[in-house]
């Protein structure tokens, strides 16, 4: 890699792997993540994507690989990336015995910032936590500990963000309020990595990466995503969907089925044999048929189900 | 429950199930199940000896005739004395009553016979050290029966004249250190290390447990802190805890149950804190072995019982069977119990302290290597 790309770059890892015991649980993930992008890392649950961003931040060794976090080596300066980086972990992680202010308190002194009790202050009025900064962390809503420890996050000022599930459980407006303070942070050039299940939220970030069973099965902006799996897709409108839905599962075009409502994408590779077999099979019952644009939701499906078809099941 | 709710077998049942699967998962928990009461049994059953036999026993024997030798060995049948040395001299005694490596000092002055044969009524002085009535109490009370035997069986023949009237020679017995042999005296500095070993080992085991529980040790972990010190500066608040509790017990025992200093409080206090390190210790194994706070619990009460059975606390160190007194030795709440007593009853210094003190240097360095080596660094 040129010294430019190295610059540019808040993330560039190649090749992870990381076994625990006999599982691999990550394998030859390679991530690249540009200065000032939110990036999404999508993928069901158990299929790596705490392991590789505990990886990328220090926290773990990885088996093999290499590559660096905000151009530090991620294998021999983890102490310097832990300095660097604001890591939010799946599970609220502060003392609930502890109030907001003093949470963030003790991260300050951790990180041994200079300006202590300046930086708590401001960081608390950033996110709205000032009213609140004497509630007991543990009796505050979902919602309000996200922030909370967001805010634990950007305390040390981080160039880099590894959110992991951080709107995991968080009502729908708090999970907007929280994105749009990651748009504001990744306005002011910060880089976000953030890993999701919410397709809301995938569609929010510039980049996305999707892991299943360890294995990276896509990487790019969404367009690039939705058009690397060649997917075609139509839709059916009506009731009843659920019989002809089985219908169509038996027809070799027809790769993937989903009911949205009342309205059923099919999905498949070969556009014309699929557009052939789903006419056939949907204009007797007169339900109202179009091809739509394959949207990300059905490619993720798509590719959530992909493992299974090829090298089955493998925990 | 709602009314006409009625009990059904088949829901309890399921309960029953549910609680069985659960408990079968939790091998630490089960282990404590069938650990515990084994461990007592043989705790209780095997080790305790309250009338302890067997104890070290000194001799200084200025004189040898049949009536001595007949005596050292009428102690010894006894079975409460075991003749472990015979010392040089009465600083000798004196010195190792002092490091507790006797329990008593059998002093036959020169020309006991002869004095015994002219009817001078000579006395034989035994040394106990009462630090612990409990341990030479049945010892001691045995010492006029041998007395009597070793009388009826040597002065026979010409010699039995001697027999009636008063007594041909005497046994003194001088109690040390506790000369009034209030058990209190021994009781309340012991119970320092015991309240110590419950705080320490516990405490600290829930609260290294109680972050991983919880998610915060990653948060921790994934600061810039290091592991070192997460650790040490958890430990912190502890040790003062362990010093508080040390003082309330000192106070106590000084003002309330009147026991006397014969030693530095000082020296107590730098004991205290040799042993609350070799405890911490214990604590992060544990914390390090233990999944949740249930767990670290479990593995302090385990670790507690033979420290409360097995170092002379509660029972005679002295009774117990060889195996018993080694896997009591392994413990360093035996040392701190001896230093302690040592130094609040005895006055002892340095020199008579050092054989307590390095044990417990060697207990918390060994434990030190093994909380090091099991101590989670990552998440791995």
């Amino acid at each position: 890699m040129s010294a430019a790309t190295q610059f540019d770059l808040a993330i560039d890892v190649e090749g992870l792997n990381k076994h625990f015991g006999g599982k691999h649980a990550v394998k030859d993930v390679s991530l690249r993540v540009r200065r000032g992008e939110i990036f999404g890392f999508l993928g069901p649950n158990g299929s790596g994507k705490t392991t590789t961003i505990r990886m990328m931040c220090g926290l773990l060794k990885p088996d093999s690989g290499s590559g660096a976090c905000l151009g530090l080596d991620i294998l021999k300066e983890s102490a310097e990336i832990k300095r660097s980086v604001g890591y939010m972990t799946q599970r609220f992680s502060f003392w609930e015995d502890l109030t907001i202010a003093e949470n963030l308190e003790f991260v300050a002194r951790v990180y041994q910032l200079a300006d202590r009790k300046g930086a708590v202050k401001r960081t608390l009025a950033d996110l709205g936590l000032t009213e609140r900064a004497n509630q007991l962390a543990g009796e505050l809503s979902g919602g309000w500990k996200q922030r909370m420890a967001l805010a634990a996050c950007m305390l040390h000022g981080p160039q880099l963000l590894l959110l992991d599930e951080p709107t995991a459980g968080v009502d729908p407006r708090a999970r907007r309020d929280f994105w749009d303070e990651i748009q504001a942070l990744a306005a002011r050039g910060i880089s976000v990595l953030v890993s999701t299940h919410y397709m809301d939220e995938a569609v929010r970030c510039h980049k996305l990466a999707y892991i299943s069973y360890g294995t990276l099965l896509a990487q790019g902006t969404a367009e690039e995503i939705i058009e690397g799996q060649h997917l075609s897709t139509w839709a059916i409108h009506g009731d009843h969907l659920a019989e002809l839905q089985e219908e169509l599962r038996k027809k070799a075009s027809v790769e993937q089925t989903v009911t949205f409502g009342d309205v059923l994408h099919v999905s498949g590779t070969n556009e014309a044999e699929l557009e052939r077999e789903v006419e056939e099979t949907a204009a007797w019952s007169g339900r109202r048929v179009e091809k739509i644009e394959t949207s990300l939701e059905d490619v993720f499906i798509y590719l959530m189900s992909r493992p299974e078809r090829n090298d089955g099941r493998n925990g | 429950m709602k009314e006409g709710q009625r009990f059904s077998a088949a829901r309890w049942w399921a309960v029953v199930l549910k609680e069985f699967t659960q408990l079968k998962r939790d091998r630490l928990t089960f282990a404590m199940i069938v650990g515990i009461p084994i461990m007592q049994m043989a705790l209780f059953g095997f080790a305790i000896n309250t009338i302890p036999r067997h104890l070290d026993t000194g001799i200084i024997s200025a004189d040898q005739s049949d009536v001595t030798r007949d005596f050292i060995e009428a102690m010894e049948n006894s079975s409460y004395f075991k003749i472990a040395e015979r010392l040089p001299s009465e600083e000798a005694g004196r010195q190792a009553l002092a490091e507790g490596k006797l329990l008593f000092v059998v002093n036959i002055p020169a020309g006991f016979t002869r004095q015994v044969l002219r009817r001078e009524r000579p006395s034989i002085l035994i040394e106990a050290d009462a630090t612990d009535p409990t341990t030479t109490g049945s010892a001691l009370a045995a010492v006029d029966g041998i007395t009597q035997s070793v009388i009826e069986r040597e002065l026979t023949g010409p010699l039995a004249s001697l027999q009636g009237g008063p007594a041909p020679f005497n046994v003194d017995v001088h109690p040390l250190y506790n000369p009034d042999e209030i058990t209190q005296y021994n009781v309340v500095p012991g119970l320092m290390g015991m309240v110590l070993t419950l705080t320490m080992v516990m405490m600290t085991g829930l609260a290294v447990t109680r972050e991983r529980e919880r998610g915060t040790m990653e948060n921790l972990l994934a600061m810039p802190s290091t592991p070192l010190e997460v650790m040490t500066g958890k430990l912190i608040p502890y040790i003062g805890i362990g010093l508080i509790q040390a003082s309330i017990i000192l106070a106590a025992a000084r003002y309330v149950f009147l026991v006397p200093f014969f030693g530095n409080v000082f020296a107590v206090y730098l004991s205290a804190l040799l042993f609350i390190a070799a405890n911490l210790t214990v604590g992060i194994t544990f914390s390090s072995v233990a999944r949740n706070q249930l767990q670290a619990v479990q593995l302090a009460i385990f670790y507690f019982l033979p420290n409360i059975i097995l170092s002379g606390f509660m029972f005679p160190f002295k009774g117990m069977p060889g195996w018993a007194q080694a896997i009591g030795n392994l413990l360093p709440l035996t040392y701190f119990n001896r230093l302690v007593r040592g130094i609040l009853l005895k006055g002892n210094g340095w020199a008579d302290s050092w054989p307590s003190v390095w044990p417990m240097m060697v207990f918390t360095a060994v434990v030190m290597g093994v909380a090091v080596a099991t101590y989670r660094r990552t998440l791995d």
